[in-house]
Formats: C-alpha cells, sequence, structure tokens
C-alpha cells in the first residue's frame, strides 16, 4: 500500500469534512426529520422568580394541530436534572443540590425556566398553543447577582437553602498563607470581575425523541459533545431507561464550546414525551431561548492579595471568590470554579503558598457552567491582571517580574502548592519567542507613531498555564466528579485494509475526523482516504465520555494510540505464521505498509495480513482469533498543561473610546502538533472569543433578574472587523505521560488572551490614572477613563 | 393555503405556504433542502444567506411569498453538476476557513455576493467590512477573509486557481 508520508502527524492535511459542510450536506440535528414527525414548544418563565398556583392548559389542548399539552404534573415520577459533580465545603459538608425539575413543579426560578411543553403537528402550531396556556404566576423578590444573592435578608433562590450559598470550599494552608504575608516588603490588592459569558454556538440547541413500541427503544438526536454522558445521566437519572433501550446520536453539530456538554431539559422532555405520544417529537431552540436556556459562563467577582518580597519575587496569593452557579446546578457547575479554577492559582510561577476560598451562589439566573476554558482562563485574568499591577506598583519591569517569578525550564515535573503537578512546560522559551514575533522592543516607536496620529497606543502581555485532557478517573473521582473521565477507542481493521475508528470523542469542529485519520495514518500506514471516523452515536460507539477541557486528542487519541498497538501486535502474529518466523523477528513498517523479517528480504503487505485475519484459512488458529478488531480504554495519568505567551496591541481612539485590536501574537505549548493548520484554527477561533470577552461580550442581567442582553442585538458577538489577524506559533515541549506527547489546543486561545487584552488597554491609557478596566472594556467605559483623566488635567 | 411558485437551484417547484411561512422555512421544510441554516431570529447572524435573483438575502426575514417567481440559488446548487466546486467553496477548504461548518452556508453565499458586486476587488479592511452580517463563533474570521481573497482573484479572472495556503 502506497503511503503518502505528509498524511500522518504533523502534516497539514485538508479536513475531510469540509466537502460536506461546503456543499450543504452537513447533518445536523435539526436537519433531522423523523416519519410521522410532531413538533414540540416550550413555555418558559418570563419571571425570575415566581411561584406557579395554577396552569390552564384546556384552551392550548383545544387549538388545532394540538397533539398533548403537558406540565410539571404530568411528569411528577421523573427525577430531576442530575449535577455530574459534588463538592464538599471547609467544614466537610456536601454541597447544597436543589431539586432541578425538568419542567417546573410549583415554582419557576430563571426567566427562560421551563413551564410547559405543546406538541403540535407544526412548529406553528405548536407555537400559537403555547401562548394559549394561562399560568397564575406569583411573582417573588430575585436576586441576580452574587453580591446581591448573598446579602443579609436576601431572597431564597431554593427553600432552604439559608443565604442561597451552594458551597464554601478552600484550597491550600490557610495558617502557611497568612504567615507568608507577615513582613512583606509589599502586599498588593486588587479586586475584580471575571464578565458573564453567553456561549453563542451558531447551532441552536436541537432534540429530538422518538420511540419504537415493538421494541421498547428510545432514540434521541441532539445536539451534544457526550451523547454517552447524555445517555448515562438521562437514562439512569432521568428516566429511568436502561441503557441498552436507550440510544443517543448527536449527529453534525455546529460548535459548543462547552454549552453542549451539559444534560438539558429539552432532552428529556422530547424523549419522555415521544413515548407518550408514541410519535417523533422535534424540538429547537430559537435564538431567543438559546440565550435564556444554555448555560452560560465565567461570572466571579474576585478579591486578591499577592505578597512580593523586595525584589519582587511573590511569596504567597491569597483569594476570595464568589462564583454565580445560576438558579441550579448544571452538570458540570460546581466543579469549574473549583478544580478548574483555584487549581490553577500558581499559574506559572513558584509563588510558594496560595490559597483560595470559593463561595458557590444560587442567583435567579439560568444556570452557570463550562465555557470554553472553564475556570482556568478566570484563574489566567487574575493572576496575569495582579502580576501587572504589582509590576506596575513595585516599579518593575512588567517582562522581568515574570521572569523573575517562572517556575525554571529544568524543574519540571513542579508540585505547585495548589494540588497540581505539571509535568512539562518551557514558560521562558514562548515568552521569548512571542517578545520577538510581537517585536516588544519595537512598542515605544510604535506608541510615540499613534500618538502623532492621535491615537493612544497600548501592548499587555500574558504569560499561562492551563490543565486539559480531563483527566485520571481516580483523581477526579475523588475530587467529587461521579463519573470516571477515561476515553475509548475502537480500531476496526476491514479484510481489504480499510480502517473504521470509534472514538467516545465528538467533533463539532475541531476537525478530528482529519487529525484522528492522520494518527491512523502514522501508526498503520493506511491512507486517510481509506479511514472513517465514527462518533457521536451511542449504537455505533462502544463507550466514551466526549470532548470538552481539550481533551480529545490527549485522552481519545491516546485511546485510540493504545488500540492500535493492539491491532499491530495481532497482524504481527499473523504475519510471523505467514511469514513462518518468530514474532520478535517480524516489524512492521507503517511507510511501506509492510511486515518483514527482520535482516530479511522476506515481507507481508498490510492487505495480505487483514484479509488473512478474515479468511483464516492459513493461519494460527489454536492461538490467535481470526478478526482484526481492538478496542482500547484510555485512563490519563495526569492533566496535560498547555502553556505559553500572548502579547496583545491596540489603540484607542481618545473622541470616542473605541478600542481598535492592531497586532495580536500567541505563541503557546500545545506538546505535539499532529495538524498545524486546524491548531493554526483552534487558537485563532480561541482568541476571537478571548477578545470578545474583553472587548466586547457581557451579558447583562437586570436587579430584577430580567435578561437584558437576550438577542444578537442586545450581546455584541465578535465580527470580522471587530478583529485583526493573529499570529499563531507554537513552541513544543512534549507531554511526558500520553503517548502521543500532545496537551490540547481548543482553549488556550480563550484561556491566555483576555489579559493580554486588558493589560493592553490599561497600558494605551498609562497617563489616566486608570488602575484596571473591567470587561468588556467598552466604549463608554473606556471613554469615561480618558474624560475623568482630562477633568483632573484640567482642574 | 397560498402558493408560492419559484426556482431554486434551477428547479422550478409549486409548494403551499402560510402567509407567515419564511423563505428559510419553505427551502429547509418543504423542499427539504437543509444546506441553509437558521442562526438567530433578529437576522443577525447570517447563516440563512441564499441568493434571491442574483443578490443575497437573508431567507430567515423574507417571507415565502416574496420569493414567488423568483429564482433562488442555495448552497446546494453552488458546485457545478460534476461536483466542481465553486472557487468560493474551494477557498474555504483551502484556507481552513470552517470548523463547525454551521455558518459556512451563509457565510459563502454573502461572500461571493459581496466579491461579485466588487469587480474592482476588495482590501482585507473592506472584506472585514463586507462580513458585518455575518457571525462565526469558530474560525475568528481570519481564515474566512484570506479565503475570500483569494477567491476574488479567480472569480475576476486574474488567478486560474486557488493561491495554496502556507500553513
Amino acid at each position: 500500500m502506497n503511503v503518502a508520508p505528509f498524511e500522518g502527524i504533523g502534516a497539514s492535511v485538508k479536513r475531510k469534512e469540509d466537502l460536506r459542510f461546503l456543499s450543504g450536506r452537513g447533518h445536523y440535528t435539526d436537519d433531522i426529520n423523523r416519519p410521522n414527525q410532531t413538533y414540540a414548544m416550550i413555555l418558559r418563565s418570563p419571571h425570575a422568580h415566581a411561584a406557579i398556583a395554577r396552569i390552564d392548559t384546556a384552551a392550548a389542548a383545544a387549538m388545532p394541530g394540538v397533539v398533548a399539552v403537558f406540565t410539571g404534573a404530568d411528569m411528577p415520577s421523573i427525577g430531576g436534572l442530575p449535577c455530574g459533580w459534588q463538592i464538599h465545603s471547609k467544614d466537610g459538608s456536601p454541597m447544597q443540590e436543589p431539586p432541578h425539575p425538568v419542567l417546573a413543579q410549583g415554582k419557576v426560578r430563571f426567566v427562560g425556566d421551563a413551564v410547559a411543553v405543546v406538541i403540535a403537528e407544526s412548529k406553528s402550531q405548536a407555537r400559537d398553543a403555547a401562548e394559549a396556556i394561562d399560568v397564575d404566576y406569583t411573582v417573588l423578590p430575585a436576586v441576580a447577582s452574587t453580591e446581591a444573592a448573598i446579602a443579609k435578608g436576601a431572597p431564597e433562590v431554593h427553600d432552604g437553602v439559608a443565604g442561597n450559598i451552594c458551597y464554601d470550599w478552600h484550597i491550600g494552608d490557610p495558617a502557611v498563607n497568612a504567615a507568608a504575608f507577615v513582613g512583606a516588603h509589599k502586599v498588593v490588592e486588587f479586586e475584580l470581575v471575571n464578565n458573564r459569558l453567553i456561549p453563542n454556538a451558531m447551532e441552536p440547541r436541537s432534540a429530538i425523541g422518538d420511540f419504537d413500541p415493538t421494541t421498547d427503544e428510545h432514540t434521541l438526536y441532539t445536539t451534544s459533545q457526550n451523547p454517552h454522558v447524555i445517555r448515562l445521566l438521562m437514562g439512569a437519572f432521568v428516566l429511568q431507561i436502561p441503557e441498552h433501550k436507550l440510544r443517543v446520536v448527536a449527529p453534525d453539530v455546529g460548535g459548543g464550546f462547552g454549552s453542549k456538554i451539559f444534560h438539558y431539559a429539552e432532552e428529556a422532555i422530547v424523549t419522555w414525551a415521544a413515548a407518550r405520544v408514541h410519535r417523533p417529537v422535534k424540538w429547537t431552540a430559537d435564538r431567543n431561548e438559546s440565550f435564556m436556556t444554555d448555560a452560560h459562563g465565567r461570572d466571579h467577582v474576585t478579591k486578591a492579595r499577592l505578597a512580593l518580597d523586595a525584589n519582587g519575587k511573590f511569596l504567597a496569593l491569597h483569594v476570595t471568590t464568589l462564583a454565580n452557579m445560576g438558579a441550579y446546578l448544571s452538570t458540570f457547575a460546581p466543579s469549574v470554579p473549583t478544580y478548574l479554577y483555584a487549581t490553577l492559582l500558581a499559574g506559572v510561577y513558584t509563588t510558594p503558598t496560595v490559597y483560595a476560598e470559593v463561595k458557590a451562589v444560587f442567583t435567579n439566573t439560568v444556570p452557570v457552567d463550562a465555557y470554553r476554558g472553564a475556570g482556568r482562563p478566570e484563574a489566567t485574568f487574575l493572576l496575569e491582571r495582579l502580576v501587572d499591577v504589582a509590576a506596575r506598583e513595585m516599579g518593575i519591569d512588567k517582562v522581568a517580574l515574570r521572569r523573575r517569578n517562572f517556575i525554571p525550564a529544568d524543574a519540571f515535573p513542579y508540585q505547585t502548592p495548589v494540588a497540581l503537578q505539571y509535568d512539562s512546560g518551557n514558560y521562558q522559551a514562548t515568552l521569548d519567542q512571542a517578545l520577538v514575533t510581537a517585536d516588544w522592543a519595537g512598542f515605544e516607536t510604535r506608541r510615540a507613531a499613534a500618538k502623532a496620529r492621535g491615537r493612544l497606543r497600548g501592548i499587555g502581555i500574558s504569560t499561562y498555564v492551563e490543565a486539559c485532557g480531563i483527566a485520571p478517573s481516580a483523581v477526579v473521582g475523588a475530587l467529587g466528579a461521579r463519573a470516571g473521565l477515561y476515553e475509548v477507542g475502537t480500531i476496526r481493521v476491514h479484510p481489504t485494509g480499510s480502517v473504521t475508528v470509534l472514538t467516545g470523542t465528538h467533533s463539532h469542529g475541531q476537525g478530528h475526523e482529519t487529525t484522528f485519520a492522520q494518527l491512523v495514518t502514522e501508526q498503520l500506514g493506511v491512507p486517510i482516504a481509506q479511514v472513517d471516523i465514527v462518533h457521536g452515536d451511542t449504537a455505533k460507539v462502544p463507550f466514551g465520555m466526549g470532548s470538552y477541557g481539550s481533551r480529545s486528542l490527549a485522552v481519545g487519541g491516546s485511546a485510540m494510540v493504545k488500540a492500535m498497538d493492539k491491532i499491530v501486535l495481532k497482524a504481527r502474529k499473523i504475519a510471523a505464521h505467514l511469514l513462518e518466523a518468530s514474532l520478535d523477528d517480524v516489524e512492521f513498517d507503517p511507510r511501506a505498509g509492510a511486515f518483514r523479517v527482520a535482516g530479511t528480504d522476506k515481507q507481508k503487505t498490510w492487505g495480505e495480513i487483514t484479509l488473512t485475519a478474515y479468511v483464516p484459512h492459513n493461519y494460527p488458529i489454536e492461538e490467535l482469533e481470526p478478526g482484526l478488531e481492538e478496542t482500547a480504554f484510555y485512563d490519563p495519568k495526569n492533566f496535560t498543561y498547555p502553556g505559553g505567551c500572548h502579547i496583545c496591541e491596540v489603540e484607542i481612539e481618545p473622541e470616542t473610546g473605541h478600542v481598535q485590536l492592531v497586532n495580536f501574537t500567541a505563541v503557546d505549548d500545545i506538546g505535539r502538533v499532529i495538524n498545524p493548520m486546524i491548531v493554526e484554527g483552534q487558537v485563532q477561533g480561541g482568541v476571537a472569543q478571548g477578545i470578545g470577552q474583553a472587548l466586547l461580550e457581557g451579558c447583562v442581567y437586570d436587579a430584577d433578574g430580567q435578561l437584558l442582553s437576550g438577542s444578537f442585538m442586545d450581546y455584541t458577538m465578535p465580527r470580522a472587523d471587530d478583529l485583526a489577524p493573529v499570529s499563531v506559533a507554537t513552541h513544543t515541549t512534549l507531554c511526558t505521560h500520553n503517548p502521543l506527547g500532545v496537551k490540547g489546543c481548543g482553549e488556550v486561545g480563550a484561556i491566555g488572551s483576555p489579559p493580554a487584552v486588558i493589560n493592553a488597554v490599561v497600558d494605551a491609557l498609562k497617563d489616566y490614572g486608570v488602575r484596571h478596566i473591567e470587561m468588556p472594556a467598552t466604549p463608554a467605559k473606556v471613554w469615561s477613563i480618558i474624560n475623568a483623566g482630562l477633568r483632573l488635567a484640567a482642574e | 393555503m397560498p402558493q408560492v411558485t419559484l426556482t431554486v437551484n434551477g428547479k422550478t417547484s409549486t409548494v403551499e405556504v402560510e402567509g407567515r411561512t419564511l423563505l428559510v422555512e419553505l427551502l429547509r421544510e418543504k423542499l427539504r433542502l437543509t444546506g441553509t441554516h437558521v442562526g438567530c431570529d433578529t437576522s443577525q447572524c447570517g447563516a440563512c444567506v441564499v441568493h434571491m435573483n442574483g443578490e443575497s438575502v437573508k431567507a430567515c426575514t423574507t417571507l415565502a411569498l416574496q420569493a414567488d417567481g423568483a429564482s433562488i440559488t442555495t448552497i446546494e446548487g453552488l458546485a457545478k453538476a460534476d461536483g466542481t466546486l465553486h472557487p468560493m467553496q474551494e477557498a474555504f477548504r483551502e484556507y481552513h476557513a470552517l470548523q463547525c461548518g454551521f455558518c459556512t452556508p451563509g457565510m459563502v453565499m454573502s461572500a461571493i455576493d459581496l466579491v461579485q458586486k466588487h469587480p474592482e476587488g476588495l482590501s482585507e479592511k473592506e472584506i472585514r467590512e463586507g462580513l458585518e452580517g455575518n457571525l462565526c463563533r469558530c474560525t475568528g474570521y481570519h481564515n474566512i477573509v484570506k479565503a475570500i481573497d483569494a477567491a476574488q482573484a479567480v472569480m475576476h479572472g486574474k488567478a486560474a486557481s486557488i493561491a495554496p495556503a502556507t500553513v
């Protein structure tokens, strides 16, 4: 078999999936139509907090085309939506975990909470009927922000959850930490907000329930990043359907960014309702439903203190954070501000003691959960703003201060004071490379030139580390995860030598159909045109935990490698038999597609071996089963730790406060690169979301819990002319504990970039006495700072 | 119910619709052309862009009745019958200008109209401004801008084929 060597690891192979997407043949959930299908419309609460006295569905049920109307009263026996992670508070008590009903049970707790569902012959009939449902609400006082929720006498989101505190958790040794502040040369105090974001994958969520009464089998088609997780959560905890009677299909999915990890009410509603009405039931969100029901991201309020010695060495970091959980606990919500945030607060620095307290708080808002980066952007933003402020207040160059505190390149594996052990990295190298690429040294010339044009130019830097590839099952189990986090890969070699890969990860933009095929080419020598990657169907793929936390390659790819190791071993056994050689003497050369007896010219081709496996006429049948298919479960030994340096340059128009991005440099260490083209695309996309957070995006609730940023008219998404070209480069140190040496590239862009942008904005405004500017740095905020400065100067 | 007769990708159909039926609903639900997507409800995202009588329109804010007698081209109708891609489709593939693929049909249809309306050629800045009506959450737009730049050279006859990407 001829193998083009450039299709393997390291080649920028064009994507296999593109042809169908570019031809309109993508197959997304809403593109699926089942015979005799009905349509669901969900009536949602217009109130942030209200008691429901009565729901009158009679008029709706009598409307044309209506098949059924269901409320919470019809589903009382159904368990609520489960939470997949349990955190314990400082005092050892488990987190507060109030029930999360699929349809409201007597109360609604956020604008968008599901109250009733209409099933009708057409979507418009369902919509009309939903409007005819009469709900008798008694509006209750609501809380939208974490500060309001913990204020004395605040309304309770859930009866009996005192002070709206879900948990009060900590990490680190408070006594050691306090002692390290005593006698410090300098303590920098800082407060900041990590703004709440709305993920807005371009494809709205959709779900279709189908039920076959002859076999009692349920099928759910859904926009999910992890169909097996949905099967587990919905089957076991919500609807009590055993796995072998529940199939979950996640076909092409139009972006996720975390928001499609979670098990949502609509998935349970359509699956349950399809079995009730004995017809398929389809639901697709309008964008306004996406805004008010997709889990939001971030939403932290943090106070931090950093102690330094006279030379600027970090002595101790103390952090207290309020994290918004929203009205109910979404699937992974409790893990985000704890084990994905506070454990990253050592960052790339040798700070000997870190102590963090995190209070998670219920509010009358949509649930908050993982959004691209999940906890790590919050940690990075805090650290990299804090270091900039410290540099300025100590009179130390901001790059020099970072270098002075970096974990040395020869100190790996490095044990941080907050549980994690980084296996590899080289923060000096990524910094050096980024400084050169961004022409850091030449910046003051550019600043002066901008000033001559009437513009304020600033430069900002961020050096970061994050944790990906979640995660060793035993570790996350000890930390409260209610699932294992391994991954599964099956390699099915067909008689003629082509390959089907079944993977438990899911691709929703990442290009797995290409990169995973490249792994097969590398290890088995089969051209990518003869490799199919199958994902997203619990009836086809044995098991899996899905894609999030940049884990697909590090965990799912590693499972594939393990399965391919088994394939190669079995194929070598078959070859040894045919070649009448001992196994130890038979080598496989994937580039040549040949099994050879070492030191001889005797060989068998890949195709001869694969055919023999299925036509075992001359075969070691006593010792070896026919066939060539292997499955591996891979449980990682550690997280992976991508890191790097992002540098941003902005220009501000003082008359309007508009911040124009003019330059962005990213140098990331993501371990071994499989497909440089796809990596560049992932980083560019992540950086765009980070820039969006820093300059444009912000979810706004009013004090009563009304969502004010509820459409693309009100929530500023980055558009092409808001952004500038992003220079992407990589500097590789290999991950030491997975077989590919990969770390993950999906989130680095969104993690490293926001502080680089805000540091640049603050730098541009340095003559205006500004210490910090909250995200998003909108023209209104920037203009106000400039104007206040001008007024001060005039006085 | 009123009827609409329209030609989509060269094929003429007569379809019964409600007065409120949108063009995108007609395409997706009645003609089962699901390549055209719906990404929002405020005419902001552009996932639904198709060509109506040669000009790009947002099919989510066009009533099906407005398309009576019109000639519509959707993403499914861009490639030649032998499967040869339109230069814009080819450029998107070459420059990795798509990830999840959801915004892609609308992005490609908008880009073609943008280039066709500017035979004099578009600068990078003009391409960025010309994409104001289309949202992409995956790519950060950089590769989309590069792809459109490469495609305009071919569409205006200044290059025989899409210039290869360097990454």
